[in-house]
């Protein structure tokens, strides 16, 4: 059992990457990561909503829309769940660090339509995982979340003092940028099977 | 009315210019077929969202306009997601969880918000099916590039030669970022061209 939450944990956050082998959470990995340290708290705060995500909808999903014949209402359940999370992580952050609110500004609402969330949810329902599984899922895929975003932001960091040409500047090498990455994550595809 | 609807298609196309709607574009986008396919889904959402959005604009609170968008949104998403298990199960399968994902696409919301809200049906219509147009586009122009030098065809059409060799790494994950950043470049050197012309005319 161990093994396999270690094994869940290490697919969803390394070799499996949310962001560079599912493409979800595009948005903020081109939006946010400018900076380092903001990308580190919106890493966090995308974790937390993650991993409460995962645990809150596998419990609606199992235990009242299986038993209830419900489960057309999946999609419009997770969605109002992910919402009202970050709206409680939202107040949460404003309370105690003003700065990183000010910091991840608009970004902070719009986790609620960051894909990685919602499609977390939809891949754990997909695979049938086991709630301690799903609780895993959840962090592991926030960990990979926050890895590729601090990545992303470093290299961009030190892109400012590149010679980018004129087209490609902005969207165009930032994606590329990810493809790099994307690249590089390949590597570590061996590791499970291994 | 019409400029509601071409200026999705280029001047604010989502994908290259307003780089909305990531996810499905880069992750369905490594067949031409499964690229339309999602583009039409996506276009049917925006749509009917737009329309809904805009006809109920002068009841719903302020407050409360954010959820409520997003419910008309995924109960759109549900029906397209139904239909396609229904009649297309194979492209339905293909595209895996990335039709519900269509709930989260930003450009659905960002429409609602940005535009529907604030404008007539008519013209919220016209936006929409601008928008949803310009993305389809966008999406059977990234599959169409990725098939052609991932797997030597388009739209299941062979073009290539025989003893081609097979650009794997435009179906795998990379391919598909690096695609969409030089095809972003390239719609930016067509434009500052264009920009060019009329300043010189």
């Amino acid at each position: 059992m161990g093994k396999e939450l270690i094994l869940v944990f290490i697919a969803a956050s390394i070799t499996n990457n949310f962001v560079l082998t599912y493409f979800l959470g595009i948005c903020p990995l081109i939006g946010v990561s400018n900076k380092i340290e903001s990308a580190v708290g919106l890493g966090l705060a995308t974790t937390f909503v993650m991993t409460m995500a995962a645990t809150v909808t596998w419990l609606i999903y199992n235990k009242i829309l299986v038993p209830f014949d419900l489960v057309f209402l999946q999609y419009v359940t997770f969605i109002m769940v992910i919402a009202s999370l970050v709206q409680f992580v939202e107040m949460f952050i404003r309370k105690t660090s003003p700065q990183l609110y000010r910091a991840l500004g608009i970004f902070l609402p719009l986790i609620t339509t960051n894909c990685a969330i919602l499609g977390l949810t939809l891949f754990m329902v997909l695979r049938n995982y086991g709630f301690l599984e799903s609780v895993v899922f959840g962090l592991g895929a926030g960990v990979g979340f926050t890895l590729a975003l601090v990545l992303m932001a470093g290299i961009r960091e030190e892109l400012v003092f590149a010679d980018v040409p004129e087209p490609l500047k902005g969207t165009g090498i930032s994606l590329i940028v990810a493809g790099m990455l994307a690249l590089a994550f390949m590597g570590f595809g061996g590791i499970i099977s291994g | 009315m019409i400029r509601e609807f071409t200026k999705g298609l280029w001047k604010e196309n989502p994908i290259f210019v307003q780089v909305l709607g990531m996810c499905p574009t880069l992750a369905v986008t490594t067949r031409a077929l499964f690229g339309f396919s999602m583009g039409m889904a996506t276009l049917f959402v925006v749509v009917c969202s737009s329309v809904v959005v805009s006809s109920i604009r002068r009841f719903v609170p302020r407050q409360v306009r954010i959820p409520m968008f997003t419910i008309i949104i995924a109960t759109f998403v549900t029906a397209a997601d139904y239909f396609l298990k229904a009649n297309f199960y194979q492209i339905s399968k293909a595209l895996g969880p990335y039709v519900p994902l269509i709930v989260v696409n930003c450009l659905i919301l960002g429409r609602a918000e940005a535009f529907a809200s604030k404008n007539g049906v008519g013209r919220a219509f016209m936006d929409a099916l601008g928008m949803g147009a310009g993305f389809t586009c966008a999406l059977v122009v990234l599959g169409s590039v990725r098939e052609l030098l991932g797997a030597g065809s388009v739209f299941g059409y062979r073009l290539m030669r025989d003893g081609f060799t097979e650009w794997v790494v435009m179906i795998l994950p990379a391919g598909a970022f690096l695609t969409l950043g030089l095809l972003v470049g390239l719609f930016n050197i067509i434009n500052s061209k264009k920009r060019g012309a009329v300043r010189a005319g």
